[in-house]
């Protein structure tokens, strides 16, 4: 298993660097000059092809793009020294450089930033497993009924309507036209600093993404129960003379849990690489929304970073999926 | 065979699923008994019942999806809409069944021991789990797997087709059951590991002197291992008798049909194998008259279209009492000698 | 439709009634001496038509890899390990054994579905064992595969015309045009509605199924078939149906048969001669009677005696039976020497020491025993000692040499072993 570990480990640094490697050239030959954001910002929108070349110059643009590439990961390691201006701004290491708008570095605004989507992130997904599994078996031993039935109906509708619609909804009419109170402040306060109040900024945020979310983990649980359910060894557990919420939840829940776990991992690393509707309708400042208006500006090295962190996230959830499901399942051979 | 006192009595039985193309009943009027000490075999091929009969016995249906009707009595219980709580108490104590796949009916993600200590467990709420470990292990050791004290931590992808099959067997004879249905024990493993399991069964059926269903599409392991053999056919008793009899003078054109559409290891070599034309019939839409006529390759010599239109009823033949067959043939020893034997086993026409 | 179509619907029948009277009950069912006169006897054999495939020493070893960071190769399974046989023209050779003996495995061989790890595979006396893939596909066409399942074994999105019309695209055997009707035509053959093609294998049962296998392995006219386990997923009544429509293919295509099987009553239907295999080796081969009636191998014996007989029912009880213990070991390491002496009831030293060869005792019959005999009758000593150039636990004998005469090669001589005398020599 250790053996594994590190070689999936080898696998996925690589992934990461090729991830990281193709965003880079997609913007570096993108329709747009990467220093173009930053002459805009320092120049007041007004950005001749003079001042555009004398930043590129100065950002290493005019370089080769595998020597660009070089000093932007050997700077992760090392950190670097970057001259912008007649300043020169002091890069620490990781450094993945500074945002082309603000100036602001990208580590530390990432930094800043993470708690944010984390707490959504983790939030919401706690609240996925919390309403979709229970609710999955639940569908599942009454499969065929008018409430198993009703259930798949209604959370078909409801799975099928646009994400951002349902939670600018949720938003619309909680907070502004009925103002409910704990569901009336949104954006995030720091845990550490009023928990109340970072509580009360979640929660809104949260609802959505799990009772959303929990409409597909209905769905992959039912699925997943009612097949196990009709396997033989259920059958067996019956035979056996064990009572039914033995059969259900010992026998079978643990064997329907293993798709579960596998959907679940990724799901987890892509709203830990931000959830950009969420944090973007309800005034979060997470990873999501500021990839997003990275990209929109094509501002480099964010969107270069924010690349690079869903690709370690998506990595890494993958191999904890990996580790569960041989926990889960002793077949499973980690080799 | 109609003894009310027998351990296991099925009476009438019928198992009915509504489906959304219609009712399918799967099982019609079924009955037959069986006594402590006594095998029985039920042949019949997919879909003839043989399988969802035997489920009853446990009432494993799900009772929400399945009409049953008539009387199963297990040692004087009404398992027939006993309630849950009721059946739990049967199921794995004084009726246990083991399956056909031992590999898909024991649980992959439970060690073998902890899966039979569970079945011990149920029924014997007061033991420690010390005391259900050393139970499992002790029917592992009873039905000869080796070093049962180490193989008891074992996965079941960890044993072997045969090992896992006896596994099975130790979980079904843990709490010393009274009747044991065997639902195609031994369909999935080789000829050797087949009489391995046979041979286990038999000495543990002595030993506990238990009533045994053994169910099975293979005449050879009915013809050593059943006292008395009832074959199925679209969910029908449609001959039912000692086996002896049933295999050796048998009264029903399926029966024979089945005879001959299997070889034999020793058969003559002029022998023929003659299929039973045809498929099984559909329950959505079972036939008229003998569920068995649109396949049958005697119907030409029942007078008239009775075949089709008129269910034959469950009558003794001409072997005497305890031997009933479903079949409007007049003389159906006699075609049976003249025409199928001649066919299937020319050395048996001539020897007699 | 309109009413006065309903009426005569109502009518029409009725009418026939009275002319017809009792409709036949069901027309298509045949009379049972029509169904015993299209039933086949047991195969016979036939020699006289030379081999048309002849496997030589064939072996099959899967690396066996380590775990950890660097996946080291620790051993081999010896799936099949040094497997010679001929198979008629136009006849048929049974393979039997229990699982993992290597008869599936030695099955894919031939249709060169892996690529051997050595020895020779004749088909019409070209050596297809070492042939790349282009080379193959000529000969791809002359021997095609029947599986054993047929709920798997069939693209559930492929039309049955197109499953068994993609042959003939595949190898452009005839213009486009032409391809329904010999879909059509096949299907007829193999007892299927020709009207049927544009079904999908999941409106068939699992025998028509097989059925549908069957007509794609005719698609190209091969001329050996390598059946693997063709009927062990079908229920009791179709399995005779398919078996005598394999015999009748046989006649018609004049098409020789591979015949894998775990079933012994069933190949021995079907095949005149017969192989025995156990862990990845030939344990015993010959004719019919040989193997049957008269096994010299502890474990041709052993199986035989294991397979549960119909014709016990007149005895009532169980039949005695040689009991073997245990279970197979792995082809990993397999036991030195001979590979059954672990589990063989009469085994003595010199099977751990020495691999008994495939000795020929009768006309078509040989045997890999050091004490080759009847049920009670093998011999004390071991009558291979002397060829081996052993005494008689089996270490060396100086003063002698092994024989020539032992050696792996296909077919049987015209000379052989003769128990009895202890000598090689025609009988």
């Amino acid at each position: 298993m250790f053996a594994y570990i590190i070689k999936r480990l080898l696998s996925g640094v690589i992934v990461v660097i090729l991830v990281s490697m193709a965003v880079f050239a997609l913007f570096w030959y993108g329709p747009s000059s990467p220093a173009r954001p930053i002459c805009l910002a320092e120049t007041g929108n007004r950005c001749t092809p003079d001042r555009l070349e004398n930043y590129e110059e100065q950002l290493g643009y005019n370089n080769n793009i595998v020597d660009e590439y070089g000093n932007y990961a050997k700077g992760i390691f090392t950190g670097r020294e970057m001259p912008i201006g007649n300043v020169v701004i002091d890069c620490d290491r990781p450094c993945l450089g500074f945002s082309h708008r603000s100036r602001a570095l990208v580590w530390d605004e990432l930094v800043e930033r993470l708690p944010a989507t984390i707490s959504v992130a983790v939030g919401g997904a706690f609240l996925y497993l919390a309403l979709g599994i229970p609710i999955g078996v639940a569908a599942a031993r009454r499969r065929g009924t008018l409430g198993d039935k009703l259930l798949v109906s209604s959370f078909l509708f409801l799975s099928s309507v646009p994400y951002y619609l349902f939670a600018l909804l949720a938003w619309l009419y909680f907070t502004l036209i009925w103002q409910v109170p704990i569901l009336g402040s949104s954006g995030y306060t720091p845990i550490t600093d009023n928990p109340a109040e970072w509580f009360k900024g979640m929660l809104l945020p949260w609802l959505c993404l799990g009772i959303f979310g929990c409409t597909q983990y209905t769905r992959y649980t039912r699925g997943a129960m009612v097949e196990t359910l009709s396997e033989d060894y259920i059958r067996t557990a019956k035979a056996k003379g064990l009572p039914p919420s033995t059969v259900v939840y010992r026998h079978g829940l643990r064997s329907a849990l293993v798709p579960v776990v596998t959907v679940f991992g990724i799901d987890l690393g892509v709203l830990l690489a931000g959830t950009i509707f969420t944090e973007r309708i309800f005034e979060i400042q997470g990873i999501g929304r500021w990839g997003l208006s990275a990209v929109q500006a094509f501002d480099l090295p964010v969107v270069s970073a924010t690349a690079l962190f869903g690709a370690i996230l998506i990595v890494i959830s993958n191999l904890i999926v990996d580790v569960i499901y041989s926990v889960l399942d002793p077949r499973v051979r980690l080799s | 065979m109609n003894d009310p006192d027998a351990f296991l009595v099925v009476e009438d039985l019928s198992v009915e699923f509504p489906t959304p193309d219609g009712p399918v009943r799967a099982v019609n009027n079924l009955s037959y008994t069986l006594g402590l000490g006594q095998t029985l075999g039920i042949v019949g091929e997919s879909g003839s019942g043989k399988s969802v009969s035997s489920m009853a016995v446990l009432g494993l249906h799900d009772a929400d999806r399945t009409k049953i009707t008539g009387s199963i009595r297990v040692g004087g219980t009404e398992v027939v809409g006993l309630n849950e709580p009721g059946l739990r108490k049967l199921r794995g104590n004084s009726v246990a069944m083991i399956f056909q796949d031992a590999l898909a009916a024991l649980h992959p993600f439970y060690r073998v021991g902890s899966q039979l200590a569970e079945a011990y467990q149920v029924h014997h709420p007061s033991a420690s789990r010390r005391d259900a470990r050393r139970k499992a292990i002790e029917m592992l050791d009873r039905v000869g797997i080796p070093q049962p004290d180490s193989r008891v931590d074992d996965f079941p992808h960890q044993f072997s087709g045969g090992m896992r099959q006896r596994a099975m067997i130790a979980m079904g004879l843990i709490n010393d059951p009274s009747l044991l249905i065997a639902d195609e024990p031994t369909t999935a493993l080789d000829v050797t590991v087949q009489a391995q399991i046979l041979d286990l069964l038999q000495d543990l059926q002595r030993e506990f002197n238990s009533a045994v269903v053994i169910i099975t599409h293979d005449l050879g392991v009915i013809a050593e291992m059943a006292d008395e053999v009832l074959v199925m056919y679209a969910g029908r008793c449609v001959e039912y008798g000692p086996t002896k009899e049933i295999l050796v003078s048998p009264e029903m054109p399926y029966t024979w049909g089945l005879l001959s559409s299997i070889p034999d290891v020793s058969a003559d070599i002029d022998a023929r194998l003659i299929p039973i034309p045809g498929n099984p019939p559909s329950l959505l839409s079972p036939p008229s008259g003998c569920s068995f006529h649109p396949r049958c390759a005697h119907v030409d010599k029942v007078p008239g279209d009775l075949c089709a239109t008129q269910l034959p009823e469950l009558l003794e033949g001409s072997n005497g009492p305890g031997h009933v067959k479903r079949c409007h043939l007049a003389n159906p020893q006699e075609v049976f000698r003249r025409e199928v034997l001649a066919e299937i086993a020319p050395d048996l026409v001539e020897e007699s | 439709m309109s009413e006065r179509d309903t009426t005569a619907d109502e009518l029409v029948p009725e009418q026939q009634a009275e002319i017809e009277p009792a409709p036949a009950l069901t027309p298509e069912v045949p009379k049972f001496e029509e169904l015993a006169q299209q039933a086949h006897t047991a195969a016979a054999l036939d020699l006289s038509r030379g081999t048309v495939l002849e496997v030589d020493n064939l072996k099959m070893y899967f690396p066996v890899k380590s775990g950890g960071l660097i996946r080291r190769k620790v051993g081999d399974v010896q799936a099949v390990d040094g497997v010679s046989f001929e198979v008629p023209r136009g006849g048929s050779l049974g393979l039997v054994g229990e699982s993992g003996c290597g008869k599936s495995t030695t099955g894919r061989l031939i249709t060169r579905l892996y690529t051997p790890t050595g020895g020779r595979i004749l088909f019409e006396d070209r050596d297809m064992a070492k042939l790349s893939k282009r080379e193959l596909k000529p000969l791809r066409r002359e021997i095609q595969m029947i599986f054993q399942d047929p709920y798997t074994s069939l693209n559930p999105r492929h039309t049955v015309g197109a499953i068994i019309g993609a042959p003939l695209e595949v190898h452009k055997v005839v213009p486009k045009k032409q391809i329904l009707p010999r879909v059509q035509e096949l299907l007829e053959v193999v007892g299927l509605n020709p009207e049927h093609y544009n079904r999908y294998p999941n409106e068939f049962s699992g025998g028509q199924r097989q059925r549908i296998g069957i007509a794609r392995a005719l698609t190209l006219n091969p001329k050996l078939l390598v059946a693997d386990e063709p009927v062990s997923a079908l229920d009791v009544s179709i399995q005779a149906q398919v078996i005598n429509l394999l015999q009748d293919i046989q006649k018609e295509f004049d098409v020789a048969f591979l015949f894998i099987a775990h079933d012994l009553a069933v190949v021995r239907h079907f095949c005149p001669e017969v192989a025995v295999m156990y862990l990845g080796k030939i344990v015993e081969i010959g004719d019919r009677d040989s193997i049957y009636a008269h096994a010299h191998h502890p474990y041709t014996q052993a199986l035989l005696s294991a397979v549960p007989d119909i014709k016990q029912a007149a005895i009532g009880g169980r039949r005695e039976r040689i009991r073997l213990e245990g279970d197979v070991p792995s082809p990993i390491n397999p036991p030195s020497g001979c590979r059954f002496r672990t589990r063989c009831p009469i085994a003595q030293d010199i099977c751990a020491r020495h691999e008994p060869p495939l000795l020929q005792i009768g006309k078509r019959h040989k045997v890999a025993c050091h004490f080759p005999g009847p049920i009670g009758a093998h011999p004390d000593a071991p009558i291979t000692a002397r060829l081996l150039g052993t005494d008689e636990v089996g270490n060396p004998d100086p003063g002698a040499t092994p024989s020539p005469q032992i050696t792996n090669k296909p077919g049987f001589d015209d000379t052989w072993f003769d128990l009895d005398a202890k000598t090689f020599g025609r009988a």
